[in-house]
């Protein structure tokens, strides 16, 4: 099926997100959709599918103009979708979830759950999926959910697919596998968009390339163009895509983790026997696919999470019983993966998110009270020091772009005397410029002598940033190796396999 | 924060607790040491039945201590048993809460009535027919809360349906109008409620609770204004007749107890299962359940989020109107200022204890049926105990359940989560 | 600043003002006393009699609707404010120390209520709360000798402690079993109730000396009531200094001290709290244990203000019109103030209306109204036309700029 957007423009109120896109996928194309975090990829999508209705534009498939009046018409003409966020029902079955919003059912409108694994069965027997149809989704892997995702738009017969992001998730092993699905369907003669910002899978699968950037369309590029082309179309100007740094200066041992285990939800141990080091003045990342223990890890260290076994101590400090509070004070940073939900208070203005874990003395506070001149002073300090683009300190963090939000959380942790920097995906969600910005201070404190842990799902940044690369997979550490370890080695430890 | 999935990690042995053996440990204790060591030694006798029903079961007469020490026995052995699963890392199934509770009630009958009778059959026909309007709520909490609406306002909702089943049964002299009146006019409360939680994005609990508010604040002044001085035309509806079914009627104990009652009550029955059938066997339940606890992946496959949550919230209204007729003219008649006290909620913890399923919902309300029953008899049986611990009983059970068992119990996981469309 | 700009910045501050907070619930007021007008009228006999022939003689209607409106509230202005057909001095200024004196207890429930709001803890327990702080206060009261003086502060704190101790029980179940709040404080305002009927039945305990079987207990001693803070013609006690000093407490305590600060943190965002080391927890306990304390006042209030023998409804419909308070205050300080004294002034003004033939009841119809059209801003909006929340901050500015003296650049 041939699918084409014409003019589309979506705008939320003064801010348009989409503006004037033109986008032709022929059928049995795998077109990808390329961009930056807040190009308008997704909002572009959303509009395909109905969920957003556009301001301005049509939508044609196979040259008949669409109506969507929502998610079910765009569904009915043929239009799939596979969400960055799962759309699945963590409590429904397999099954239920395939059929959901277009249920088999017989007489009184019972449901026939019969046909509904029936088709689940044929569907993953024919792309060679192993998913038994009576699982409940939330006890499958992440990488068998979104195979769920793929088989709910097929089950539909959808002759346009769209993709969003849809690595982010996967080890580079899993994501050629996808690519190789993305293949078969494309022969078969769907129609593929793929959107994503990693330039490396574009030059892998793509057909062709459009190129968004700021809501509007850039330009077409060829799976052949250099990465350096391609970078410069997705961000405007030409980009770094290395990041800089001297050769690690060591110290002495700032961070020693031994033996740590942490024991989920459910009785399983998300973190297992983990031991490693860090020094001062070196980096080391914890890579792996997301959802292998590494936020569990992170937030054992710094006492969200209580672990089970084994020791953490930070210089000659044991901080494995310590609460967040007292591992804060010892002097410990950390970015929490997720800023909106963990590291801001969207309702709260930036000086006061800039306070959030300095209220419990000076020189933020004055015994029981706020001390507001000098909180005020610090913040405006702050805000200038990081670069954060606001109106003035008291706009509340929700009104912030999401680089600027990450900024304000950076600030926050690095605008004290650190003994330990910890950041879980700093720069997720995040656009290019503050990207750097973000890296350039990550450097900045593992240069000023003090031990730094990143973790990361994304290889890019790890091999940027690192001095030292710890792979988790199913909790353990698979191994530790040099941040020269080449990507395929890499893709294997985030299999599983030990070096 | 990711949750990590569940088959790629490595497993240690479920964390063991004792929490549910122990408490109904000490519960056996209270019971055999109360009722049984310390209990009273004069019979209690057990009318199963009475004398004119078709199938007489003979009168049981025991000691009402030795009933103590027995079922305090029998009580023990239950928490055995939950102790022995506990190590074995499995939970207490509800059926042996549920036995448990049974029997303990039992041991508190004969204390309280001995040297009397216990009257089963009366205890327990009462105990479903002041369950009735609590239950029919709670199925209306849980429609509501099914799709991801909280419902606060069953209590404003059978203060509505009470009054207007009252109202419109006397100024049109049938009751099947006041019924209907009922239904309909909690149902707008519901569409208010709705409209507000979805429309608006107003908060949901606070809608609810300035329902309430509004609600009471109405009827309290229509009633004062209007009621109080008209009554004979205005609120003196009468109720509805008491139909036996025939044959089921008949049962051994259980038959006049259950079905020697009104069509408020008989409308329950139906209620119950057809709420269970609907939402887990067919797909209007399937798509009610997706909404509340994703609606955004409900609203990709094409399921109209708001439409849904609007209907089934309103429905929840109609089934909780026709609790608060129940209220009036299917239990006393004529409506009373503020006559809800509290039964909506009641209702709402019901939905709570019950875990949004309405089997369990249906058992839960029975426990505050048999509570209140329990308080007017044990009056009468044996006027010297203090009744004000009896009356707290219920709540006191609600709190160590809501504390003790359900705690974390998992809501549906948009409950009270406005859906906001971009 | 240069002149053309003032024009402009003017405008964005009447914007601000209308799209505020304070000018929508002063809007959401007169909307209740309409629909609160409605109703009058649709119960009034004269109208509904001239309605039958409306067409005939419209201004009938008209005019005995008229009348039924004005007489209304015009007996609630009387016995609220100022009653202008007293004979003396004392009899016209007592409608107005009575609606402070209602308004004391509906204050303090309200900040209680109130700071569970900020903390994101929903307190529909403030009836429960009041009910244990008075029966440890009648203890107190009824039961113990103490020096004038010694007494009253004795009782007070104690009946403070008391609600503040039920309220933390609430925040410690929440916190270790995750029960909800709502349904726990619902339970508990029921075992309250149970107890507290319990004890003022029971002789040993605190039924009132040669009481019969209904529950009752002894009126206050008199070094433990709450002295009158305008002579005996008044009943207005010091009961509504009490929850003044409360409302000063609590502005302080959630806009400038750290622990409000804190508190505020967790009813945002509980996850951000907890990774910024906030023990939420702890904090719940405290939360809860400062909304009882809170609740507490209202209890000194019922307790010791009374100078008769208390009886279980002692908190009236204290508990939930707190509720109510807290919300048309929109949880700050002065604004439950406001909302209190309104509320107390419906209260002060039942029996004048109830004097002409109007059931009081009627303003609870208003309150009904007011905290629906409070509970959902764009209803308002949308009825006057309103215009949406403005993102500018010339007000703010301004104020900051006033409370530094700083010239704006």
């Amino acid at each position: 099926m041939k699918l084409e957007l014409r003019g589309i423009t979506k705008r939320f109120g003064s801010l348009v997100a989409n503006d004037h896109i033109d986008l032709v996928v022929e059928p049995g194309e795998i077109h990808s959709l390329l961009g930056e975090n807040g190009a308008g990829k997704s909002t572009l999508m959303n509009v395909l599918y109905g969920l957003y209705s556009a301001d301005e534009g049509d939508i044609l498939l196979d040259s008949v103009v669409q109506k969507f009046k929502g998610p079910g018409d765009a569904m009915a003409a043929g239009i799939g979708m596979v969400h960055q966020h799962f759309m699945l029902i963590p409590v429904f079955t397999v099954a239920e979830n395939v059929v959901l919003g277009n249920e088999p059912t017989g007489a009184l409108g019972i449901l026939d759950l019969d046909s509904a694994r029936k088709r689940v069965r044929e569907i993953s027997d024919r792309f060679g999926f192993d998913i038994d149809p009576d699982a409940i989704v939330e006890d499958l892997p992440v990488g068998s959910q979104q195979r769920v995702e793929i088989i709910k738009a097929l089950a539909r017969d959808a002759k346009v697919l769209v993709l969003d992001e849809p690595t982010a998730v996967l080890t580079p092993q899993e994501t050629d596998e996808l690519m190789g699905i993305m293949r078969g369907l494309a022969t078969a003669g769907t129609s593929i968009v793929f959107i994503t910002h990693k330039l490396r899978e574009v030059q892998a699968v793509a057909d062709r390339i459009t190129v968004i950037r700021l809501g509007a369309v850039v330009g077409d590029a060829k799976p052949t163009d250099s990465a350096e082309k391609l970078a410069t179309m997705m961000v405007g100007r030409a980009v770094d895509l290395g990041v800089n740094k001297k050769k690690a200066v060591l110290g002495s041992t700032g961070l020693s983790v031994k033996g740590l285990t942490v024991i989920g939800d459910g009785s399983l141990k998300v973190v297992d026997d983990v031991t490693f080091d860090v020094r001062g003045g070196e980096v080391l990342a914890i890579a792996g696919v997301q959802g292998n223990g590494q936020t569990e890890l992170a937030e054992a260290l710094v006492g969200l999470r209580e672990p089970s076994a084994g020791k953490i101590l930070l210089g000659d400090l044991d901080i494995t019983d310590s609460s967040v509070r007292e591992i804060i004070d010892a002097g410990v940073g950390y970015i929490p993966e997720d800023r909106k939900k963990d590291g801001l208070v969207g309702d709260f203005t930036i000086a006061e998110n800039l306070m959030l874990n300095k209220s419990f003395g000076p020189p933020w506070a004055k015994g029981v009270q706020i001390d507001f001149a000098n909180r005020d002073r610090l913040a405006d300090e702050l805000i200038a020091e990081f670069d954060v683009r606001t109106p003035g300190r008291e706009t509340m963090a929700k009104q912030l772009s999401g680089g600027n939000q990450q900024k304000v959380v950076v600030a926050r942790e690095l605008g004290r005397d650190l003994n330990l920097f910890i950041a879980s995906q700093p720069t997720r969600g995040v656009d290019v410029g503050s990207i750097e910005f973000i890296h350039e201070r990550i450097i900045a404190t593992r240069d000023a002598g003090k031990p730094v842990v990143i973790i990361s799902t994304e290889l890019d940044e790890v091999t940027g940033l690192a001095d030292r690369i710890a792979v988790m997979y199913r909790g353990r550490i698979v191994g530790i190796v040099d941040a020269s370890t080449s990507r395929e080695t890499l893709g294997r430890m985030m299999a599983g396999a030990t070096v | 924060m990711s949750t990590a999935s569940n088959d790629s990690f490595a497993r240690v042995d479920a964390r063991v607790s004792y929490k549910t053996p122990i408490v109904m440990a000490a519960f056996a204790l209270v019971v055999g040491i109360a009722f049984g060591l310390f209990g009273k030694p004069e019979a209690v006798t057990f009318q199963w039945s009475n004398p004119e029903d078709f199938i007489h079961i003979p009168d049981f007469v025991v000691a009402s201590n030795l009933v103590g020490m027995v079922v305090g026995v029998i009580l023990l052995i239950i928490a055995a048993l939950a102790f022995v699963r506990a190590r074995a890392a499995r939970t207490t199934p509800l059926w042996l809460n549920l036995i448990f509770g049974l029997f303990a009630v039992v041991a508190l009958l004969g204390w309280l009535a001995a040297g009397n009778n216990v009257p089963f059959a009366f205890i327990l026909g009462n105990a479903v027919v002041l369950a009735v309007p609590i239950a029919l709520g709670a199925m209306g909490g849980i429609m509501s809360e099914r799709v991801g609406v909280v419902n606060i306002a069953i209590e404003g909702q059978l203060l509505t349906g009470a009054f207007l089943a009252a109202v419109v049964g006397s100024l049109t002299d049938n009751l099947y109008f006041g019924l209907i009146a009922a239904m309909v006019g909690a149902a707008l409360l519901s569409m208010v409620l709705a409209s507000f939680a979805i429309v608006y994005l107003v908060d949901q609990i606070i809608v609810g609770v300035v329902l309430n508010v509004l609600i009471l604040g109405i009827t309290n002044f229509l009633y004062s204004q209007w009621l109080s001085a008209d009554g004979q035309n205005s609120n003196f509806p009468g109720t509805f007749d008491i139909i036996p079914i025939p044959g089921l009627s008949s049962i051994p104990i259980l038959g006049p107890a259950l079905f020697e009652s009104r069509i408020t009550t008989y409308l329950t029955y139906l209620i119950i299962p057809a709420l269970w059938f609907i939402l887990f066997k067919t797909k209007l339940g399937l798509r009610a359940r997706a909404v509340g606890e994703h609606p955004l992946a409900a609203d990709t496959v094409g399921i109209n989020v708001a439409r849904t949550r609007f209907w089934w919230v309103t429905l929840g209204g109609v089934v909780a109107g026709l609790g608060g007729a129940a209220l009036t003219i299917g239990s006393v008649g004529a409506f009373g200022r503020g006559m809800s006290g509290g039964q909506g909620f009641i209702a709402l913890a019901v939905v709570i204890l019950g875990r949004w399923h309405p089997f369990a919902a249906a058992a839960a309300a029975l426990l505050f049926g048999f509570s209140i029953i329990l308080r007017v008899w044990a009056n009468q049986v044996s006027p010297g105990i203090p009744t004000d611990f009896i009356t707290m009983v219920p709540y006191v059970v609600t709190l160590i359940a809501v504390v003790g068992f359900v705690g974390r119990v998992r809501a549906p996981a948009a409950d009270g989560q406005p859906y906001i469309k971009g | 600043m240069n002149a053309d700009s003032q024009p402009t910045t003017w405008s964005t501050a009447a914007k601000e003002i209308v799209s505020g907070g304070a000018f929508r619930a002063f809007l959401s007021v007169i909307l209740g006393f309409i629909v609160g007008a409605l109703f009058m009228v649709f119960s009034n006999e004269a109208f509904l009699n001239a309605l039958s022939y409306l067409t005939a003689r419209p201004t009938d209607a008209l005019g005995a609707g008229w009348t039924a409106i004005s007489d209304g509230y015009l007996a609630l202005f009387r016995g609220s404010i100022y009653n202008y057909q007293a004979d003396n001095f004392v009899a016209a200024m007592r409608p107005i120390t009575e609606t402070l004196r209602f308004a004391g207890p509906l204050i303090a429930a309200g900040l209680g209520v109130a700071l569970g709001f900020r903390v994101g803890l929903f307190n529909i327990g403030a009836s429960g709360q009041i009910l244990f702080g008075a029966l440890a206060a009648t203890w107190v009261s009824t039961r113990m000798t103490l020096p004038w003086g010694v007494h009253l502060v004795v009782a007070a704190a104690v009946a403070i402690a008391a609600a503040a101790a039920f309220g933390a029980l609430v925040g410690f179940l929440k916190a270790r079993t995750g029960a909800h709040e709502v349904i726990v404080t619902i339970m508990l305002n029921y075992v309250a109730a149970g107890l507290l009927t319990f004890f003022f039945r029971q002789d040993y305990l605190l039924r009132e000396a040669d009481g019969g079987g209904t529950p009752k207990s002894d009126a206050p001693a008199e070094t433990a009531q709450l002295p009158t803070l305008f002579g005996d013609s008044f009943t207005l006690h010091a009961g509504f200094l009490l929850a003044l000093v409360g409302v000063v407490i609590y502005w302080w305590l959630m806009e400038r001290s750290t622990i409000g600060y804190r508190f505020r943190m967790v009813g945002h965002n509980i996850d951000a709290a907890r990774t910024a080391g906030v023990n939420v927890s702890r904090t719940f306990v405290y939360a809860m244990a400062a909304s009882g304390a809170f609740v507490g006042i209202a209890a000194v209030n019922q307790a010791l203000g009374a100078r008769a023998g208390l009886t279980p409804d002692l908190d009236g419909s204290i508990g939930f019109d707190a509720i109510t308070v807290a919300l048309l205050g929109s949880s700050t300080g002065p604004g439950v103030l406001l909302a209190g004294l309104l509320f107390g002034a419906f209260k002060a003004g039942a029996p004048a209306m109830q004097v002409i033939g109007l059931s009081p009841e009627v303003t609870g119809v208003v309150q009904g109204f007011i905290v629906l059209f409070i509970a959902a801003p764009p209803l308002v909006r949308a009825i006057f036309r309103l215009p949406p929340p403005q993102k500018s901050t010339v007000i703010a500015d301004w104020w900051v700029g006033l409370r530094k003296k700083k010239v704006a650049k």
